[in-house]
């Protein structure tokens, strides 16, 4: 029996696009989604910019058809639009195998919770929101949704969960324990997060601009992304369309700091080259990379460097997508993870908006134009607050 | 090859057990910041980074030093030490603080400090900046502990050879209340007659002290 | 100067939960970061912070903070400069 898990079916809605045509549209046509505020209602309104979905609340519940009397946070609603359109893409059938839900995120329901919470002590018109506060809240909205019952559940690693998800979603298939899953990962914005990383001060005021000597930091943004995975049989008996073969992953800790990343990329460093073990791949097999590449100093060195380490002079082609969509945070890793599978479908990668000049202390340029090339192995990688770093490796399905 | 669970560590109600027997016990009831600091004296640590950590990591920080001062870890690769931990509250109340200190716009300080621990994972990397371990991590939220996936998890990083040893639990803080149960689990012939890595096992273990 | 430096002090062993550490154990001249008191780059964002609260001095870019707070009797220097102005 061969045990290659491949994908067959994705989802995605970013400020880039709300379905994988207009992303895709969007990411060859070099369009960023991150401007002005005007969702978030924020002091900062004005300082920052922000890779937003432009949908209000009463927007996204029309498109994610549910029930407007509910209590929904946009982190649940982005996770039921996508995850549903990865669901009816891979045409699921609760009928044949069991499905599971892996789902990430980094700040659950705060999007609602930090609207409402004055509301919550002084009267009760808000306090259904209260139990939308958690981090499996929209795992298990989503869930309902679809009617999965067989397996769900919820993962929060900082920038690097919905990798993780992924990665966790394969291992499911691979132990017997469902035969499909969904796994992805949502954030909704809030003035949590704004704030926090505003503290941090790794915010750029304008688009960033990753692997940039005059990078600043990084611009936030919003959406939600899934892929479906299941064993290439029951994808070839069920005659489904595969889109790529997930053939490596994997997951360290940097083990050097709560939020910077160590000086030579260690954790990063070992993610990439675990991943391509795990796929029985070497460095030079490798023909692009869509790197974390958040835009801020200490991220673009250090992932510089490891990529360095591991690839040396014959560095594949990589580029960051971070300044189309804004960093997704929980759902960066999925988000991430369909803009390769879209450029390994494709032949083409997309280019690392916003660059200008090379980052002295590495030398490295990323792909600053679309650029169509045969692609067969493509490399993602996510790293995440308390060093925890993860790479997947997607291939060109060859049936077998 | 069976996994095997070496050493373990329990921590509530101004107690610290190791392997079940009672390791450590504060004099008088203190707050749980003030008792994470007896603990820390306790045990000598000398570690100034511990004081800059929020509560519930200082929580994991310290079962794991407990676990860690018998575990011998030394004999094993860093990059192949797991760290698998959960709760069921996530970093609630580090995100209380955050939170009140966004909401007020005449007293607006936002500390980075207290930003950075509201990440629940935060707590494993402050064990693993500790002992330079660069295996799989992962923190997962369970309303109880789930000792069927934690061990279902850890064993398959085992058996996909991904680490040789781990360190597993359960690390919770609510408003009131605080727990863990923290243990160390590895394949060597050594611990043959320590329990196995099952979820009866892990379940057994973590119930000698907590229900 | 030596007043601000000892208030300096007291702020910063409680602004960074400096717990096992007396203000007089930190020579103003010793380095912060790195082997001194072994602050890294958190601490280094917050102790802007705590310039701005206790201060009133805002510095908007963190790579500034890399020469004022060099040591006690930098940062001193920096506040006494600023604040004039």
């Amino acid at each position: 029996m061969s045990s290659k898990i491949v994908v067959t079916g994705l989802g995605i809605i970013t400020a880039i696009g709300n379905n994988i045509e207009e992303s895709y549209h969007s990411l060859v046509n070099q369009k960023s989604g991150i401007g002005p505020i005007s969702i978030l209602q924020t002091i900062h309104k004005d300082n920052f910019v922000l890779g937003e979905v432009k949908k209000s609340q009463d927007e996204l519940i029309e498109m994610a058809e549910v029930d407007p009397q509910e209590p929904w946070t946009r982190t649940a609603l982005f996770g039921i639009i996508a995850a549903k359109q990865a669901f009816n893409d891979a045409g699921l059938d609760k009928s044949k195998g069991k499905i599971g839900l892996v789902s990430a995120t980094t700040v659950g329901g705060m999007d609602r919770s930090e609207l409402h919470y004055t509301s919550f002590v002084h009267d009760a018109v808000f306090n259904a929101f209260i139990d939308t506060h958690h981090a499996g809240d929209s795992t298990e909205k989503i869930a309902d949704q679809l009617k999965i019952k067989d397996y769900l559940t919820t993962i929060s690693t900082a920038c690097s969960s919905s990798l993780n998800s992924i990665m966790f979603g394969a291992r499911l298939i691979k132990n017997g324990i469902v035969d499909k899953v969904i796994a992805g990962g949502t954030d909704g914005l809030s003035k949590f997060t704004l704030n926090g990383f505003n503290t941090l001060m790794i915010l750029d005021k304008d688009q960033c601009r990753p692997f940039d000597a005059s990078r600043r930091g990084l611009n936030l943004g919003e959406g939600a992304a899934y892929i479906v995975l299941e064993r290439e049989e029951n994808a070839k008996a069920e005659g489904k369309k595969i889109y790529a073969t997930l053939s490596g992953y994997a997951n360290a800790n940097d083990a050097f700091h709560q939020t910077a990343s160590s000086e030579e990329g260690d954790g990063p460093f070992l993610a990439m080259k675990n991943a391509l073990d795990k796929g029985k791949l070497s460095p030079e097999d490798i023909d692009y990379i869509n790197v974390h590449g958040t835009g801020t100093d200490n991220n673009d060195l250090t992932e510089g460097r490891a990529m360095i380490r591991l690839f040396g002079d014959k560095l594949p082609a990589f580029s960051s997508t971070k300044a189309y969509t804004g960093h997704t945070l929980g759902a960066a890793g999925s988000v991430e993870s369909i803009i390769s599978i879209l450029s390994l479908q494709n032949n083409t990668m997309f280019p690392n908006i916003n660059f200008k000049e090379v980052i002295n202390e590495i030398g490295i340029k990323p792909i600053s134009k679309v650029e169509k090339k045969e692609l067969q192995h493509v490399l993602t990688n996510s790293f995440g607050f308390g060093g925890n770093d993860s790479s997947l490796l997607f291939s060109k399905y060859v049936g077998s | 090859m069976q996994a095997r669970i070496k050493t373990y560590c329990h921590i509530k109600d101004n107690k610290v057990y190791l392997n079940g027997q009672l390791h450590f016990e504060s004099e008088g009831t203190l707050s749980i910041k003030d008792f994470l600091k007896a603990v820390y004296k306790h045990l000598n640590l000398k570690y100034t980074k511990f004081y800059k950590m929020d509560e519930i990591s200082k929580l994991g920080f310290l079962a794991s030093e407990v676990v860690l001062e018998h575990a011998n870890n030394e004999r094993f690769d860093e990059s192949g030490i797991g760290v698998v931990l959960s709760n069921s509250q996530s970093t609630l109340v580090t995100d209380k603080v955050h939170q009140v200190s966004i909401n007020d716009s005449a007293n607006y300080y936002p500390s980075p400090s207290v930003f950075v621990y509201t990440l629940p994972n935060i707590m494993i990397g402050e064990i693993s900046i500790k002992h330079k371990f660069r295996g799989e991590n992962a923190f997962y939220i369970f309303e109880h502990f789930n000792t069927e996936f934690i061990s279902d998890y850890i064993n398959s990083l085992f058996t996909d050879q991904k680490i040789n040893a781990c360190l597993g639990g359960w690390v919770d803080q609510s408003a009131e209340n605080y727990e863990a149960f923290v243990y160390w689990t590895e394949i060597d012939g050594k611990t043959e007659n320590a329990p196995e890595h099952t979820e009866e096992q892990i379940k057994r273990l973590y119930e000698i002290i907590l229900k | 100067m030596e007043e601000l430096i000892e208030q300096l002090k007291v702020q910063i062993i409680e602004q960074l939960n400096l717990e096992d550490i007396e203000p007089d154990d930190i020579d103003p001249e010793d380095p912060l970061f790195g082997n001194g008191l072994g602050l890294d780059s958190i601490d280094a964002l917050e102790l802007i912070v705590l310039l701005e609260k206790e201060y009133g001095i805002k510095i908007e870019n963190p790579k500034d903070g890399q020469k004022i707070f060099f040591s006690l009797k930098s940062m001193a220097e920096f506040i006494t400069e600023n604040q004039k102005n």
